[in-house]
Protein backbone atom coordinates (compact mmCIF):
# COMPACT_ATOMS: atom_id res chain seq x y z
CA UNK A 1 0.00 0.00 0.00
CA UNK A 2 1.72 3.33 -0.96
CA UNK A 3 1.28 6.51 1.11
CA UNK A 4 3.05 9.73 -0.41
CA UNK A 5 4.33 11.69 2.00
CA UNK A 6 5.25 14.96 1.61
CA UNK A 7 8.50 16.63 3.58
CA UNK A 8 9.13 19.84 5.06
CA UNK A 9 12.33 21.53 4.07
CA UNK A 10 13.81 21.17 7.10
CA UNK A 11 13.08 17.21 7.67
CA UNK A 12 14.88 16.40 4.41
CA UNK A 13 18.29 15.79 5.94
CA UNK A 14 16.53 12.77 7.04
CA UNK A 15 15.34 12.01 3.24
CA UNK A 16 18.70 12.32 1.91
CA UNK A 17 16.69 16.09 0.15
CA UNK A 18 13.99 14.51 -1.01
CA UNK A 19 10.40 16.19 -1.21
CA UNK A 20 8.23 13.44 -1.34
CA UNK A 21 8.55 9.47 0.03
CA UNK A 22 6.63 6.67 -0.20
CA UNK A 23 5.55 4.87 2.68
CA UNK A 24 2.86 1.83 4.06
CA UNK A 25 0.76 1.36 7.02
CA UNK A 26 -2.75 1.39 8.50
CA UNK A 27 -2.58 4.18 10.59
CA UNK A 28 0.03 7.51 10.87
CA UNK A 29 1.68 5.54 13.55
CA UNK A 30 2.54 2.27 11.55
CA UNK A 31 3.26 4.82 8.43
CA UNK A 32 5.57 7.08 10.32
CA UNK A 33 7.51 3.81 12.17
CA UNK A 34 7.60 2.19 8.28
CA UNK A 35 9.59 5.60 7.73
CA UNK A 36 11.73 5.46 9.77
CA UNK A 37 12.80 1.95 9.15
CA UNK A 38 14.18 3.95 5.57
CA UNK A 39 14.53 7.46 6.87
CA UNK A 40 16.16 6.54 10.33
CA UNK A 41 15.03 9.66 12.84
CA UNK A 42 12.46 10.97 11.12
CA UNK A 43 9.88 9.22 13.64
CA UNK A 44 11.48 11.19 16.69
CA UNK A 45 11.44 14.44 14.93
CA UNK A 46 7.67 13.91 14.97
CA UNK A 47 6.93 11.76 17.87
CA UNK A 48 7.10 12.65 21.63
CA UNK A 49 8.80 10.43 24.16
CA UNK A 50 5.86 10.20 25.55
CA UNK A 51 4.38 9.40 22.27
CA UNK A 52 1.90 12.32 20.87
CA UNK A 53 2.66 14.22 17.96
CA UNK A 54 4.85 17.02 18.40
CA UNK A 55 3.64 20.54 19.79
CA UNK A 56 5.02 22.24 16.34
CA UNK A 57 4.18 19.68 13.91
CA UNK A 58 1.20 19.50 12.50
CA UNK A 59 0.26 16.35 10.15
CA UNK A 60 -2.53 16.17 7.63
CA UNK A 61 -4.29 13.25 5.60
CA UNK A 62 -5.40 14.59 2.42
CA UNK A 63 -5.26 18.27 4.01
CA UNK A 64 -7.06 17.68 7.26
CA UNK A 65 -5.28 18.19 10.34
CA UNK A 66 -4.82 14.32 11.69
CA UNK A 67 -5.40 15.49 15.62
CA UNK A 68 -9.08 16.01 14.37
CA UNK A 69 -8.78 12.34 13.21
CA UNK A 70 -7.63 10.33 15.65
CA UNK A 71 -4.20 11.82 15.50
CA UNK A 72 -0.82 8.80 15.53
CA UNK A 73 -4.30 6.37 15.28
CA UNK A 74 -5.74 8.23 12.15
CA UNK A 75 -6.50 5.02 9.72
CA UNK A 76 -4.53 5.16 6.47
CA UNK A 77 -6.27 3.96 3.10
CA UNK A 78 -3.49 3.40 -0.28
CA UNK A 79 -3.01 6.87 -2.25
CA UNK A 80 -3.83 9.25 0.45
CA UNK A 81 -1.61 12.25 0.89
CA UNK A 82 -0.03 12.99 4.10
CA UNK A 83 1.66 16.30 4.33
CA UNK A 84 4.15 17.51 7.47
CA UNK A 85 4.52 21.13 8.02
CA UNK A 86 5.97 22.83 10.78
CA UNK A 87 3.43 25.27 13.19
CA UNK A 88 3.36 28.52 12.29
CA UNK A 89 0.69 30.85 12.80
CA UNK A 90 -0.83 33.94 11.01
CA UNK A 91 2.20 33.86 8.22
CA UNK A 92 5.76 33.52 8.81
CA UNK A 93 6.28 37.99 9.73
CA UNK A 94 2.98 37.36 12.31
CA UNK A 95 4.82 33.66 13.77
CA UNK A 96 8.18 35.50 13.85
CA UNK A 97 7.01 39.02 15.42
CA UNK A 98 5.23 36.80 18.05
CA UNK A 99 7.84 34.18 19.05
CA UNK A 100 9.90 37.75 18.98
CA UNK A 101 7.65 38.98 21.76
CA UNK A 102 7.42 36.11 23.62
CA UNK A 103 10.98 36.30 23.81
CA UNK A 104 12.00 33.40 22.31
CA UNK A 105 15.42 33.29 19.89
CA UNK A 106 14.43 32.54 16.29
CA UNK B 1 -29.10 50.53 11.50
CA UNK B 2 -27.29 52.54 9.11
CA UNK B 3 -26.48 55.90 10.68
CA UNK B 4 -23.35 56.14 13.21
CA UNK B 5 -21.79 58.56 15.60
CA UNK B 6 -18.55 57.86 14.20
CA UNK B 7 -16.40 55.60 11.70
CA UNK B 8 -15.45 53.37 15.13
CA UNK B 9 -18.70 53.02 16.08
CA UNK B 10 -19.44 51.66 12.38
CA UNK B 11 -17.29 48.52 12.99
CA UNK B 12 -19.18 45.29 12.67
CA UNK B 13 -22.86 44.48 11.65
CA UNK B 14 -21.40 42.99 8.78
CA UNK B 15 -24.19 41.44 5.60
CA UNK B 16 -24.40 37.98 5.73
CA UNK B 17 -25.34 37.23 1.99
CA UNK B 18 -26.36 33.77 0.63
CA UNK B 19 -24.39 31.85 -2.24
CA UNK B 20 -27.24 30.41 -4.23
CA UNK B 21 -25.00 29.61 -7.20
CA UNK B 22 -21.82 28.01 -5.51
CA UNK B 23 -24.16 26.29 -3.11
CA UNK B 24 -24.13 22.31 -4.03
CA UNK B 25 -27.42 21.14 -5.95
CA UNK B 26 -28.89 18.45 -3.80
CA UNK B 27 -30.91 15.53 -5.27
CA UNK B 28 -34.94 16.03 -5.62
CA UNK B 29 -36.48 16.30 -1.91
CA UNK B 30 -33.31 16.20 -0.48
CA UNK B 31 -32.82 18.64 2.44
CA UNK B 32 -31.59 22.23 1.48
CA UNK B 33 -27.48 22.48 1.82
CA UNK B 34 -26.30 26.26 1.41
CA UNK B 35 -23.61 28.62 2.01
CA UNK B 36 -23.32 32.07 3.13
CA UNK B 37 -20.86 34.74 3.18
CA UNK B 38 -20.11 36.79 6.02
CA UNK B 39 -18.62 40.17 4.44
CA UNK B 40 -16.22 41.11 6.80
CA UNK B 41 -14.07 43.24 4.03
CA UNK B 42 -17.40 45.77 5.09
CA UNK B 43 -15.59 47.16 8.22
CA UNK B 44 -14.16 50.75 8.35
CA UNK B 45 -10.61 49.45 6.92
CA UNK B 46 -11.75 46.98 4.83
CA UNK B 47 -11.12 43.88 7.02
CA UNK B 48 -12.00 41.55 9.51
CA UNK B 49 -8.97 42.68 11.71
CA UNK B 50 -11.05 46.37 12.73
CA UNK B 51 -12.96 43.87 14.84
CA UNK B 52 -9.87 42.95 17.40
CA UNK B 53 -8.02 45.81 16.93
CA UNK B 54 -11.44 48.07 18.22
CA UNK B 55 -11.59 45.56 20.88
CA UNK B 56 -7.60 45.35 22.46
CA UNK B 57 -7.48 49.22 22.35
CA UNK B 58 -10.35 49.56 24.46
CA UNK B 59 -9.34 47.00 26.48
CA UNK B 60 -5.95 48.23 27.13
CA UNK B 61 -7.49 51.33 27.82
CA UNK B 62 -9.48 50.23 30.45
CA UNK B 63 -6.83 47.85 32.15
CA UNK B 64 -4.99 51.31 32.14
CA UNK B 65 -1.96 49.91 29.42
CA UNK B 66 -2.91 52.53 27.28
CA UNK B 67 -2.93 55.95 28.17
CA UNK B 68 -3.45 59.22 25.45
CA UNK B 69 -0.76 59.97 23.40
CA UNK B 70 1.33 57.01 23.95
CA UNK B 71 2.69 55.00 20.94
CA UNK B 72 1.46 51.26 20.19
CA UNK B 73 4.42 49.37 18.72
CA UNK B 74 3.26 46.57 15.99
CA UNK B 75 5.67 43.93 13.95
CA UNK B 76 3.11 44.23 11.09
CA UNK B 77 2.43 44.50 7.26
CA UNK B 78 -1.49 42.99 7.40
CA UNK B 79 -4.18 43.93 7.75
CA UNK B 80 -4.52 44.14 11.95
CA UNK B 81 -1.69 47.08 11.37
CA UNK B 82 -4.13 49.16 8.91
CA UNK B 83 -6.75 48.57 11.68
CA UNK B 84 -4.83 49.29 14.57
CA UNK B 85 -3.69 52.71 12.34
CA UNK B 86 -7.03 53.61 12.33
CA UNK B 87 -8.20 53.09 15.44
CA UNK B 88 -5.24 54.44 16.63
CA UNK B 89 -5.83 57.80 14.76
CA UNK B 90 -9.62 58.18 15.73
CA UNK B 91 -8.33 57.45 19.35
CA UNK B 92 -5.41 59.56 19.60
CA UNK B 93 -2.31 56.97 19.51
CA UNK B 94 0.40 57.07 17.61
CA UNK B 95 1.53 53.89 15.92
CA UNK B 96 4.89 52.41 14.84
CA UNK B 97 5.09 49.42 12.78
CA UNK B 98 8.00 47.59 11.98
CA UNK B 99 7.91 45.41 8.64
CA UNK B 100 10.75 44.29 6.26
CA UNK B 101 11.72 47.04 3.27
CA UNK B 102 10.25 44.30 0.78
CA UNK B 103 6.49 44.19 1.49
CA UNK B 104 4.19 45.22 -0.97
CA UNK B 105 3.64 49.36 -2.01
CA UNK B 106 0.16 48.90 -0.97
CA UNK B 107 0.49 48.34 2.65
CA UNK B 108 2.96 50.33 3.05
CA UNK B 109 0.94 53.33 0.94
CA UNK B 110 -2.45 52.44 3.42
CA UNK B 111 -0.76 52.35 6.45
CA UNK B 112 0.86 55.68 5.77
CA UNK B 113 -2.67 57.27 4.60
CA UNK B 114 -3.79 55.89 7.88
CA UNK B 115 -1.20 58.20 9.69
CA UNK B 116 1.04 54.94 11.09
CA UNK B 117 4.87 55.62 10.80
CA UNK B 118 6.98 52.84 9.83
CA UNK B 119 10.70 51.39 10.65
CA UNK B 120 12.28 49.43 8.14
CA UNK B 121 14.58 46.39 8.22
CA UNK B 122 16.52 44.87 5.43
CA UNK B 123 14.91 42.67 3.31
CA UNK B 124 17.70 40.30 2.68
CA UNK B 125 17.23 39.57 7.01
CA UNK B 126 13.49 38.81 6.49
CA UNK B 127 11.38 38.38 9.16
CA UNK B 128 14.09 37.43 11.76
CA UNK B 129 15.26 40.79 10.90
CA UNK B 130 12.23 42.67 11.25
CA UNK B 131 11.68 41.04 14.73
CA UNK B 132 14.89 41.31 15.54
CA UNK B 133 14.70 45.33 14.94
CA UNK B 134 11.42 45.38 16.66
CA UNK B 135 12.82 43.82 19.96
CA UNK B 136 15.54 46.03 19.67
CA UNK B 137 12.98 48.94 19.21
CA UNK B 138 11.01 47.52 22.17
CA UNK B 139 13.83 47.66 24.33
CA UNK B 140 15.25 51.29 23.68
CA UNK B 141 10.84 52.17 24.06
CA UNK B 142 10.01 50.67 26.84
CA UNK B 143 7.17 52.89 27.61
CA UNK B 144 5.69 52.20 24.25
CA UNK B 145 2.57 49.36 24.02
CA UNK B 146 2.47 45.79 22.10
CA UNK B 147 -0.87 44.74 22.05
CA UNK B 148 0.70 41.24 20.92
CA UNK B 149 -2.95 39.87 18.62
CA UNK B 150 -1.68 36.57 19.49
CA UNK B 151 -2.29 36.28 23.19
CA UNK B 152 -4.66 39.04 23.43
CA UNK B 153 -8.00 37.90 24.93
CA UNK B 154 -9.75 41.15 23.65
CA UNK B 155 -8.98 39.40 20.11
CA UNK B 156 -11.13 36.73 20.63
CA UNK B 157 -13.23 38.25 22.81
CA UNK B 158 -14.22 41.08 19.97
CA UNK B 159 -15.51 37.91 17.74
CA UNK B 160 -17.20 36.29 21.05
CA UNK B 161 -19.19 39.51 21.76
CA UNK B 162 -19.91 40.65 18.01
CA UNK B 163 -19.37 37.93 15.27
CA UNK B 164 -20.91 35.26 17.16
CA UNK B 165 -23.99 36.92 17.84
CA UNK B 166 -23.89 38.46 14.60
CA UNK B 167 -24.25 34.91 12.63
CA UNK B 168 -26.88 33.58 15.22
CA UNK B 169 -28.96 36.20 14.60
CA UNK B 170 -28.79 35.84 11.02
CA UNK B 171 -28.67 32.56 10.54
CA UNK B 172 -30.36 30.75 13.58
CA UNK B 173 -30.49 27.59 11.66
CA UNK B 174 -26.67 27.54 10.95
CA UNK B 175 -25.03 24.09 10.73
CA UNK B 176 -21.06 25.42 10.24
CA UNK B 177 -19.10 28.19 10.73
CA UNK B 178 -15.59 27.94 8.67
CA UNK B 179 -13.19 30.75 8.92
CA UNK B 180 -9.05 31.40 8.03
CA UNK B 181 -6.45 30.27 10.89
CA UNK B 182 -3.98 32.77 11.63
CA UNK B 183 -3.93 34.46 15.28
CA UNK B 184 -6.94 31.53 15.66
CA UNK B 185 -9.31 34.80 17.44
CA UNK B 186 -11.70 34.77 14.63
CA UNK B 187 -12.24 30.82 15.13
CA UNK B 188 -11.78 30.89 19.29
CA UNK B 189 -13.98 33.90 20.14
CA UNK B 190 -17.19 33.06 17.33
CA UNK B 191 -16.77 29.53 17.86
CA UNK B 192 -17.28 29.40 21.34
CA UNK B 193 -20.11 31.50 21.16
CA UNK B 194 -21.92 29.97 18.61
CA UNK B 195 -20.77 26.32 20.30
CA UNK B 196 -22.89 27.37 23.08
CA UNK B 197 -25.82 28.29 21.33
CA UNK B 198 -25.95 25.54 18.71
CA UNK B 199 -24.09 22.33 20.25
CA UNK B 200 -24.05 20.08 17.27
CA UNK B 201 -22.51 22.74 15.16
CA UNK B 202 -19.39 22.47 13.19
CA UNK B 203 -16.55 24.50 13.86
CA UNK B 204 -14.42 24.31 10.88
CA UNK B 205 -10.50 26.10 10.50
CA UNK B 206 -9.01 26.45 7.25
CA UNK B 207 -4.96 26.93 7.59
CA UNK B 208 -2.93 28.53 4.46
CA UNK B 209 -0.62 26.45 3.02
CA UNK B 210 2.41 28.88 1.68
CA UNK B 211 5.07 28.05 -0.06
CA UNK B 212 8.06 26.29 0.84
CA UNK B 213 10.11 29.80 1.92
CA UNK B 214 7.79 30.54 4.53
CA UNK B 215 8.59 27.28 6.44
CA UNK B 216 12.15 27.72 6.20
CA UNK B 217 12.54 27.59 9.65
CA UNK B 218 16.05 26.38 11.07
CA UNK B 219 14.09 23.68 13.51
CA UNK B 220 11.02 21.80 14.43
CA UNK B 221 11.54 23.33 17.99
CA UNK B 222 11.15 26.86 16.83
CA UNK B 223 7.33 26.74 15.41
CA UNK B 224 4.80 28.31 17.13
CA UNK B 225 1.01 28.11 18.79
CA UNK B 226 -0.76 31.23 19.14
CA UNK B 227 -1.81 31.16 23.32
CA UNK B 228 -5.24 32.26 21.98
CA UNK B 229 -5.49 28.62 20.01
CA UNK B 230 -7.78 26.11 21.84
CA UNK B 231 -8.35 23.17 19.85
CA UNK B 232 -11.18 21.72 21.53
CA UNK B 233 -13.48 24.85 19.91
CA UNK B 234 -12.45 23.17 16.76
CA UNK B 235 -14.46 20.42 15.42
CA UNK B 236 -12.27 20.23 12.27
CA UNK B 237 -9.12 21.81 10.65
CA UNK B 238 -7.78 21.83 7.06
CA UNK B 239 -4.52 22.96 5.25
CA UNK B 240 -5.58 24.48 1.97
CA UNK B 241 -2.84 24.80 -0.70
CA UNK B 242 -2.34 28.27 -3.23
CA UNK B 243 -3.83 26.67 -5.96
CA UNK B 244 -6.86 25.89 -4.04
CA UNK B 245 -7.54 28.97 -2.62
CA UNK B 246 -6.69 30.78 -5.69
CA UNK B 247 -8.60 28.90 -7.65
CA UNK B 248 -11.59 29.52 -5.02
CA UNK B 249 -10.78 32.73 -5.63
CA UNK B 250 -11.76 33.45 -8.64
CA UNK B 251 -14.85 31.04 -8.80
CA UNK B 252 -16.11 33.53 -6.15
CA UNK B 253 -16.10 36.49 -8.20
CA UNK B 254 -16.79 34.56 -11.61
CA UNK B 255 -19.80 32.59 -10.39
CA UNK B 256 -20.99 34.89 -7.58
CA UNK B 257 -19.73 38.16 -7.85
CA UNK B 258 -17.81 38.47 -4.43
CA UNK B 259 -14.20 40.05 -4.85
CA UNK B 260 -11.98 38.29 -2.16
CA UNK B 261 -8.75 38.03 -1.14
CA UNK B 262 -7.01 34.74 -1.33
CA UNK B 263 -7.62 33.72 2.55
CA UNK B 264 -10.85 33.45 1.53
CA UNK B 265 -10.70 31.34 -1.18
CA UNK B 266 -8.80 29.20 1.35
CA UNK B 267 -11.62 28.84 3.67
CA UNK B 268 -14.35 28.52 0.60
CA UNK B 269 -12.34 25.35 -0.06
CA UNK B 270 -13.04 23.96 3.63
CA UNK B 271 -16.42 25.50 3.08
CA UNK B 272 -17.56 23.38 0.12
CA UNK B 273 -16.17 20.42 1.57
CA UNK B 274 -18.26 20.77 4.30
CA UNK B 275 -21.16 21.42 1.89
CA UNK B 276 -20.25 18.24 -0.06
CA UNK B 277 -20.29 16.13 2.34
CA UNK B 278 -23.88 17.36 4.12
CA UNK B 279 -25.12 16.27 0.13
CA UNK B 280 -23.70 13.05 0.61
CA UNK B 281 -24.89 12.41 3.67
CA UNK B 282 -28.19 13.80 2.67
CA UNK B 283 -27.82 16.47 5.51
CA UNK B 284 -29.32 19.46 5.80
CA UNK B 285 -26.72 21.83 5.99
CA UNK B 286 -26.21 26.24 6.50
CA UNK B 287 -22.28 26.56 6.12
CA UNK B 288 -21.22 30.31 6.91
CA UNK B 289 -18.14 31.49 6.33
CA UNK B 290 -16.06 34.57 6.85
CA UNK B 291 -14.71 36.89 3.76
CA UNK B 292 -11.70 38.24 6.01
CA UNK B 293 -11.04 40.59 3.36
CA UNK B 294 -11.20 42.28 -0.16
CA UNK B 295 -9.08 41.21 -3.35
CA UNK B 296 -8.00 45.12 -3.31
CA UNK B 297 -5.14 44.47 -1.70
CA UNK B 298 -3.52 41.62 -3.47
CA UNK B 299 -4.12 42.92 -7.40
CA UNK B 300 -0.48 43.78 -7.44
CA UNK B 301 0.62 39.59 -7.01
CA UNK B 302 -1.18 39.12 -10.44
CA UNK B 303 -2.72 36.61 -9.26
CA UNK B 304 -6.36 37.07 -10.45
CA UNK B 305 -5.67 36.25 -14.23
CA UNK B 306 -3.27 34.15 -16.06
CA UNK B 307 -3.33 30.32 -15.65
CA UNK B 308 -3.35 28.64 -12.40
CA UNK B 309 0.01 27.53 -12.65
CA UNK B 310 0.92 30.94 -13.14
CA UNK B 311 -0.94 32.29 -10.44
CA UNK B 312 0.79 29.82 -8.09
CA UNK B 313 4.18 30.90 -8.87
CA UNK B 314 3.44 34.45 -8.66
CA UNK B 315 2.17 33.63 -4.95
CA UNK B 316 5.03 31.29 -4.05
CA UNK B 317 7.30 32.66 -1.22
CA UNK B 318 4.41 35.25 -0.44
CA UNK B 319 2.39 35.20 2.11
CA UNK B 320 -1.61 35.99 0.82
CA UNK B 321 -3.69 35.60 3.78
Amino acid sequence: MAIEVRIPTILRSYTGGAKVVEGSGDTLSDLLSDLDARHSGLRGRLVTEEGGLHRFVNVYVNDEDVRFLGALDTKLSDGDTVTILPAVAGGAFGFAAAAAMLGNPL
Amino acid sequence: MARYDSLLDACGGTPLVGLPRLSPVVPPGAPPVRLWAKLEDRNPTGSVKDRAALFMVRAAEESGGLRPGDTILEPTSGNTGISLAMVAKLRGYRLVCVMPENVSTERVQLLRMYGAEIIFSPAAGGSNQAVATAKQIAAEHPDWVMLFQYGNEANARAHYETTGPELLRDLPSITHFVAGLGTTGTLMGTGRYLREKVDTIDIVAAEPRYGELVYGLRNIDEGYVPELYDATVLTRRFSVGTRDAVLRTRQLVEVEGLFVGFSTGAVLHAALAMAHEAVKAGRRADVAFVVADGGWKYLSTGAYGGTLADAEEALEGQLWA
